[in-house]
C-alpha cells in the first residue's frame, strides 16, 4: 500500500508544479469527508491541493423550513414521527425532535421499521423523515410500495429526499464558485451511474472522478484529478470501477422514478435547485406527508449566523465561521453541519484541529 | 406463599417483612452465601490487613439486560473488580444492591442473580452485604443494580501520572469497541453473519499476572464509557503529556469494524468492558505484554501507542492506516447511527 500511496503523491506533486496554483477539489459526499478527516488525509496532500466539503451530507442540505414541519409534526399527539438517528438533533425555530423530548419520536434504522411501527400503531399517522441522496430514496419507494401493498393508510413520508447532480450544477453555475474538480461518492454512483456526471464534464469542463471510501481510493482519486488538470483535460473517470458501471443500477433507479419527481425544492444555503429534491408522484400522493397535513410548500428559513450554506458551497472552511468552537460544537450545535456525523464542521471538530498553538 | 407461586417480584420483596426474608434466604444466600454474609449483620465485618485500602461504587443500568457474552449481573461484578484491579488493588469484597422494578419476572431476577454469583466466584471476591429495594412499575427499567468494592493495595506498585515521561508505551490487552458495538447492534436489531459478542470479564487476575512480572507499571484504566478516546484523553490532560495511537496497532475484530463502520461510529470512542489500557517504560513494555498474551484475556494484546512529549495543551493523535495523522478527541454525549 505504502509504494501505491508515494506514486500518488509523486503524481500529485509534480501535478501541481505543472500547474503552478492552488488546485481546488470538492469531495460531493459527506462519507468521504469523514473518511478524509479520519485517515488523516488533508496533511499528507502537496499544500496546493485543496479539498472543499461539498452539499453530500443529507443532513446539512436539509433546510430549516423542512426541519420545522417536522418539529410541528412532532408536537401533534396523533402522530409517530419516524426518523434517522442523526437527524433528531439539527435544530429548527422551536429547538429539535431531541429536544422537543416526545415520545411520539422513534429511531429507526431502516424504512422498514417504519412501516413496522404503521402496523402496530394504526390510530397514530406514522411519518418517515425522508432525507438523503440517491443511496436512501430506494429504501424510501419500497416502503411507500410496501404500505401500498397492504393498504396502511397511516403512513406517510414527508420526502426532503436530494438529487446529487442538479446541486453539482448549482455549485458550478454561480459564478463565485472555486472548484475545479468533484471526487464523486462510490455508493451514489453505483446507483446513478457514472454516466450521470457526463453532463458535468461536458458543460463545465470539469473532471469527475468516482472514488470508493477506503483512503486508499480517495488519494488515488485524487491524484487522477490533479493528473487531468495538469494535462488541461476533463473526463469523467471511476478509481472504483469493480462497483461502479455507466448506467448504474437500474433496478434501483426504476423502483424511485416510479415512485417520485423532481421538483424545485429548498437546500439549506443554496436556495431552491432546479430539479433538485424528490416528492411522490401524484398517484401515490395519498402517502404524501405534504398533502395528509394540508402542507403548502415547505418553507426557505436560514437561522440566523449559522454559515452552514458558505460551508456548504465550498466558500469557507469551517474554522472560519465565527461560531465555529465558540458557540457551535456537536454538545450544541448552531447548524446542521455540525450535528450530522458526516458534516463538515463536525468532521473538522472532531479530527481536524490541531494543537492550540500552530492551530 | 412459596416462590414459584411468586412468579413475578412484589413491592412486598422490597418490603422488610416475610417476602423478602423469603428472598434473602431462597434467592441470594444459596447463590452468594458465604461466611461473612451469612450473619446478615447491617454491616459486613472484614479483616483487611494493615495496608492502604482501596474503595470504589458503580451503578449499572442496561438495556437489554442480557446481551451476547453477558448481562446486567455479570456487568456489575465486573465493572467494580475492574475498577479495582486498575487502581492496583486486590479486590477483597463487593456488595450488591438491586432496585428492582415491580413486575420483574422471578426467573429472569434468578437468572440475572446466578450470573453475579458466578462471575464473583469466578474473580475470587466475595459478596458481603447488599440491598434489594422494589419500585413501582415504571419507576425503574426492570432492575438496576449497584455494586461497591474494596481491595488492598498490591505492593511494589507505584502508579503515578508524575511518573509518566515520553518514550512510554501504552498497551491494551486486546480488541477495541467489542462491548459497545453488541450492545448497540441488539438494541438496533441489526444480524451479522457472525455474532458480536461483549468482552465483558473480569480484569483481576490478567491484571495481576502483568504486575508478578515485575513490569514498570505507570497507569492503568479500563476504558469503558467513551472508550479507548476518553480513556487516552484523560491520561493526556491529567499527565500532562500527548499521546501518539497507531492505528494499525489498534487489535479489531472484523465483524465490530463493519459495524461501526455502517452505523459511522469510530471505535475508539466505543465502550469495553473487559479491557484495560496500561502504560509501562519503554524497556518493560515487552515483558507487560508478553504475560497479557499467555493469558486467556489478553491474547489479542498489543502495544497501540506511546507518550511523546511534555506540554501544556497535550493532545492524542492517531497515525492512521495510510501514514496521516488526525486528532482523537474526548468523545461527547452519545453516537447516533447516521443515514446512508
Ligand atoms: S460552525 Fe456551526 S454555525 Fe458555523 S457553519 Fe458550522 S454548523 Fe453552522
Amino acid at each position: 500500500m505504502l509504494t501505491r500511496i508515494c506514486q500518488a503523491q509523486a503524481l500529485m506533486e509534480s501535478a501541481c508544479d505543472a500547474v503552478g496554483r492552488q488546485i481546488n477539489i470538492m469531495e460531493v459526499c459527506g462519507t468521504h469527508t469523514v473518511s478524509i478527516f479520519r485517515n488523516g488525509i488533508r496533511p499528507t496532500l502537496p499544500k496546493s491541493v485543496k479539498l472543499l466539503s461539498g452539499p453530500g451530507c443529507p443532513v446539512c442540505v436539509t433546510d430549516q423550513g423542512y426541519i420545522d414541519v417536522t418539529l410541528d409534526l412532532a408536537l401533534r399527539d396523533d402522530t409517530i414521527i419516524a426518523t434517522y438517528g442523526d437527524m433528531i438533533r439539527v435544530p429548527g425555530k422551536a429547538g429539535s425532535l431531541e429536544t422537543l423530548n416526545r415520545k411520539n419520536v422513534k429511531i429507526i434504522m431502516s424504512t422498514i421499521d417504519a412501516v413496522d411501527l404503521a402496523r402496530q400503531n394504526p390510530d397514530k399517522t406514522v411519518v418517515l423523515i425522508a432525507v438523503g441522496f440517491e443511496t436512501t430514496t430506494p429504501a424510501t419507494a419500497v416502503a411507500v410500495k410496501q404500505a401500498a401493498a397492504e393498504n396502511l393508510t397511516n403512513f406517510c413520508v414527508l420526502s426532503g429526499h436530494k438529487l446529487v447532480i442538479p446541486a453539482m450544477n448549482a455549485l458550478l453555475s454561480d459564478k463565485n464558485n472555486k472548484i475545479d474538480a468533484f471526487l464523486c461518492p462510490g455508493h451514489v454512483s453505483v446507483i446513478i451511474g457514472s454516466d450521470a456526471y457526463e453532463p458535468i464534464v461536458r458543460d463545465f469542463n470539469r473532471p469527475c472522478v468516482v472514488a470508493g471510501f477506503e483512503p486508499m481510493q480517495i488519494i488515488e482519486g485524487i491524484a487522477e484529478i490533479c493528473r487531468q488538470i495538469a494535462k488541461g483535460t476533463a473526463e469523467n473517470g471511476s478509481i472504483y470501477e469493480v462497483a461502479v458501471t455507466a448506467k448504474g443500477n437500474a433496478t434501483a433507479q426504476r423502483i424511485v422514478a416510479e415512485y417520485f419527481e423532481p421538483y424545485d425544492g429548498y437546500w439549506r444555503g443554496l436556495g431552491k435547485i432546479p430539479g433538485g429534491t424528490l416528492r411522490l408522484v401524484d398517484e401515490y400522493s395519498q402517502f404524501d406527508a405534504m398533502k395528509r397535513f394540508n402542507i403548502d410548500e415547505i418553507p426557505a428559513e436560514e437561522l440566523g449566523g449559522c454559515k452552514c450554506g458558505e460551508v456548504l458551497c465550498g466558500l469557507i472552511d469551517p474554522p472560519d465561521c465565527p461560531k465555529f468552537e465558540t458557540k457551535c460544537t456537536p454538545d450544541s450545535p448552531v447548524g446542521p453541519c455540525m450535528v450530522s456525523s458526516e458534516g463538515a464542521c463536525s468532521a473538522w471538530y472532531k479530527y481536524g484541529r490541531r494543537r492550540k498553538q500552530n492551530k | 406463599m412459596t416462590q414459584s407461586q411468586t412468579k413475578k417480584i412484589l413491592l412486598a420483596h422490597g418490603g422488610g417483612g416475610r417476602l423478602t426474608a423469603a428472598l434473602i434466604e431462597n434467592s441470594i444466600l444459596p447463590k452468594f452465601g458465604n461466611e461473612t454474609l451469612n450473619q446478615l449483620t447491617d454491616s459486613a465485618h472484614l479483616e483487611l490487613g494493615s495496608g492502604s485500602i482501596c474503595f470504589t461504587t458503580d451503578s449499572f443500568v442496561v438495556k437489554p439486560l442480557f446481551f451476547s457474552g453477558g448481562d446486567i449481573g455479570k456487568l456489575a461484578i465486573c465493572g467494580t473488580v475492574n475498577d479495582l484491579a486498575v487502581a492496583g488493588a486486590k479486590p477483597a469484597a463487593l456488595s450488591l444492591s438491586l432496585i428492582i422494578e415491580e413486575g420483574m419476572d422471578f426467573e429472569i431476577f434468578e437468572q440475572i442473580l446466578q450470573s453475579a454469583a458466578v462471575t464473583a466466584k469466578a474473580a475470587g471476591v466475595p459478596i458481603v452485604t447488599g440491598d434489594t429495594k422494589v419500585v413501582e412499575t415504571g419507576a425503574a427499567d426492570g432492575i438496576f443494580i449497584n455494586t461497591a468494592g474494596i481491595g488492598t493495595k498490591i505492593d511494589n506498585i507505584d502508579l503515578s501520572m508524575n511518573r509518566i515521561v515520553p518514550g512510554d508505551k501504552i498497551l491494551i490487552n486486546g480488541n477495541i469497541g467489542d462491548h459497545g458495538m453488541t450492545i448497540m447492534s441488539q438494541r438496533e436489531g441489526m444480524k451479522f453473519e457472525s455474532p458480536l459478542k461483549s468482552d465483558c470479564a473480569c480484569l483481576n487476575d490478567i491484571i495481576s499476572k502483568v504486575l508478578e512480572t515485575g513490569a514498570d507499571v505507570k497507569f492503568m484504566r479500563d476504558p469503558t464509557r467513551g472508550g479507548v478516546a476518553a480513556t487516552t484523553n484523560e491520561l493526556a490532560a491529567s499527565s500532562l503529556h500527548s499521546i501518539e495511537l497507531i492505528e494499525t496497532a489498534l487489535p479489531t475484530d472484523l465483524t465490530v469494524r463493519a459495524a461501526a463502520d455502517m452505523l459511522g461510529f469510530d471505535l475508539l470512542n466505543i465502550a469495553n468492558e473487559g479491557k484495560f489500557i496500561m502504560v509501562t517504560s519503554a524497556d518493560t513494555a515487552d515483558k507487560a505484554l508478553n504475560a497479557m498474551r499467555a493469558h486467556p484475556l489478553g491474547t489479542k494484546a498489543a502495544i497501540i501507542g506511546e507518550v511523546t512529549q511534555k506540554e501544556e495543551m497535550p493532545i492524542v493523535e492517531l497515525i492512521t492506516t495510510i501514514g496521516g495523522r488526525r486528532i482523537v478527541q474526548m468523545p461527547y454525549g452519545r453516537e447516533l447511527p447516521r443515514i446512508c
